[in-house]
């Protein structure tokens, strides 16, 4: 009897030890069918990168520096706004206007202080002329309140639809109680623009009184990955959850996302958050990493430069140092395999105007994957 | 008389003004105890064992104990590139935070008293401003 009863204790342990680990399990290809190429290097954290042609590129660091990049040879772009330098924050994404070869208009998300106050700053939307290696016409298309001194959640990537709007998401400021899931607040959203910075008047909460007008979807912890799926259009994301629970989620016009009402995280302590990890009015993610691999940046390869990879999204992890391939099938993700392993924490993904894919990796640069042939 | 009534005033706005900046430990302890979750636990992680080969342990690290001037410049100018903690080769980097000297300092005491660590330096504001970038090569 005490046989059968210690064999069950085992089992029940051992089962509460899988369900720790969200499957399908990282595998590391025993063959590596691709090889590695520093092109850029000298920026500590490479956080944003938008390709002008197949040699040039805009690459923005952290610290406040956006880097015009020709033939891997460096050049600081002038006449950026404030940037408010602290914690996860600073100078973060970079987009190209999808009429950039006529306009010359560029975005950028930055964390700034605008009201001259002493309490700290927030995550803004910038948008500029790039003239040479100057910035002009600068305008702010959106600034998120309150100011705060905390050091993390700012967010954020920019992505456009065919549709002339433009998106960027902005983390919940470290005020998980109040702000994600209140949409008359900043933070923990993803937010919809025109290409003009006007507010589209077909957004989901426009005529809701005292709401955020440029809110499109809420319960967001912390975006810093975003692209475009390049058959159906939709807008791809992933964010950061606490210890557990990174997300990746199809973002659709007023959805909730559930943060922190719903989440397969708990807190870094290890105390719970909640005990619920789903919610009928609160939609579920697409797929969720236990452990945590905290990702950042994210694309599909589309080309047929990495032939097996065609279809595939990746994503980088800050936290294990390495690439994340992930596999989808029938809506589902069946495979994830590690790119890149120990390469670094990767803080950037693109697929550059001639498929190779392009990485930011901190301390390192950018990395481009070349297919062994 | 006047210089005497100058000295006297001088001291006791130096006095003062000690006196309203200076934390005592346990406080400056406690203020710091929040900066390491806001800025440095998803990293360090809430047992300040890091992770071992990709994040330096600040738990029992000899690298902290041993040289906190350094670990005070790490944490004003950054960290980039090699260093030994107990033993183990670490090639990361870390960033400045973009924290002012009395949240280094917090930050600091703190470290140097949590999870079995103890040290009986109390590290001040004024000390953090004197440590340069230099002190990394």
């Amino acid at each position: 009897m005490q046989k059968i009863i210690s064999a069950f204790l085992f089992l029940f342990l051992s089962s509460i030890g899988c369900a720790q680990n969200n499957p399908p399990f990282i595998e590391t290809p025993l063959k590596k069918d691709y090889t590695y190429e520093i092109i850029i290097d000298g920026i500590d954290v490479p956080w944003g990168m938008a390709f002008l042609s197949n040699n040039e590129l805009l690459v923005t660091e952290i610290s406040g520096v956006l880097y015009r990049v020709k033939n891997g040879k460096k050049t600081k772009v002038n006449g950026l706004p404030y940037i408010y330098r602290r914690g996860q924050g600073g100078l973060l994404d970079v987009a190209l206007h999808p009429d950039f070869k006529k306009n010359n208009i560029i975005y950028l998300t930055l964390a700034t202080n605008t009201e001259g106050d002493s309490k700290g700053g927030n995550t803004a939307l910038y948008s500029g002329e790039l003239e040479g290696n100057n910035l002009n016409n600068l305008k702010l298309i959106y600034k998120s309140v309150p100011n705060s001194k905390k050091g993390e959640h700012f967010g954020s990537r920019i992505v456009f639809d065919k549709k002339g709007h433009i998106y960027f998401g902005i983390g919940d400021r470290a005020n998980r109680e109040k702000n994600p899931q209140d949409i008359r607040r900043d933070g923990g959203k993803i937010y919809r623009f025109n290409l003009d910075g006007s507010i589209p008047k077909d957004n989901p909460f426009f005529n809701k009184k005292g709401a955020k007008k440029a809110v499109f979807s809420y319960g967001h912890r912390n975006p810093q990955g975003m692209t475009v799926h390049p058959i159906t259009g939709e807008i791809w994301e992933n964010e950061h959850g606490p210890k557990g629970g990174d997300e990746i989620n199809i973002i659709k016009k007023g959805i909730n996302y559930g943060w922190p009402e719903i989440t397969y995280g708990i807190n870094y302590s290890g105390t719970p958050i909640t005990n619920k990890t789903e919610d009928p009015t609160m939609a579920q993610p697409f797929y969720y990493w236990i452990p945590s691999i905290a990702p950042s940046g994210m694309a599909f390869s589309t080309s047929n430069i990495y032939k097996k990879w065609k279809g595939s999204l990746f994503i980088g992890s800050l936290k294990f140092e390495y690439l994340e391939r992930l596999m989808i099938e029938n809506n589902r993700v069946v495979k994830r395999e590690k790119i890149l392993d120990k390469i670094g924490r990767v803080r950037n993904v693109v697929e550059g105007p001639d498929g190779f894919l392009y990485v930011g990796v901190e301390g390192k640069g950018i990395i481009k994957i070349i297919p062994k042939t | 008389m006047k210089y005497l009534l100058i000295i006297y005033c001088s001291s006791l706005l130096i006095f003062s003004s000690s006196l309203a900046q200076e934390k005592s430990k346990n406080e400056s302890i406690l203020s710091g105890s929040e900066i390491y979750i806001d800025f440095c636990i998803r990293c360090h992680l809430a047992n300040g064992e890091g992770v071992k080969g990709t994040i330096p342990p600040l738990k029992k690290s000899d690298y902290l104990l041993k040289s906190i001037d350094k670990s005070i410049a790490g944490l004003k100018y950054g960290l980039k590139g090699k260093i030994e903690v107990n033993n183990i080769i670490y090639d990361g980097i870390m960033i400045n935070q973009g924290l002012d000297n009395e949240e280094i300092a917090d930050v600091m005491n703190y470290i140097l008293n949590q999870w079995g660590n103890e040290s009986e330096e109390i590290i001040t504001p004024s000390r953090v401003s004197k440590v340069s970038k230099s002190i990394l090569k």
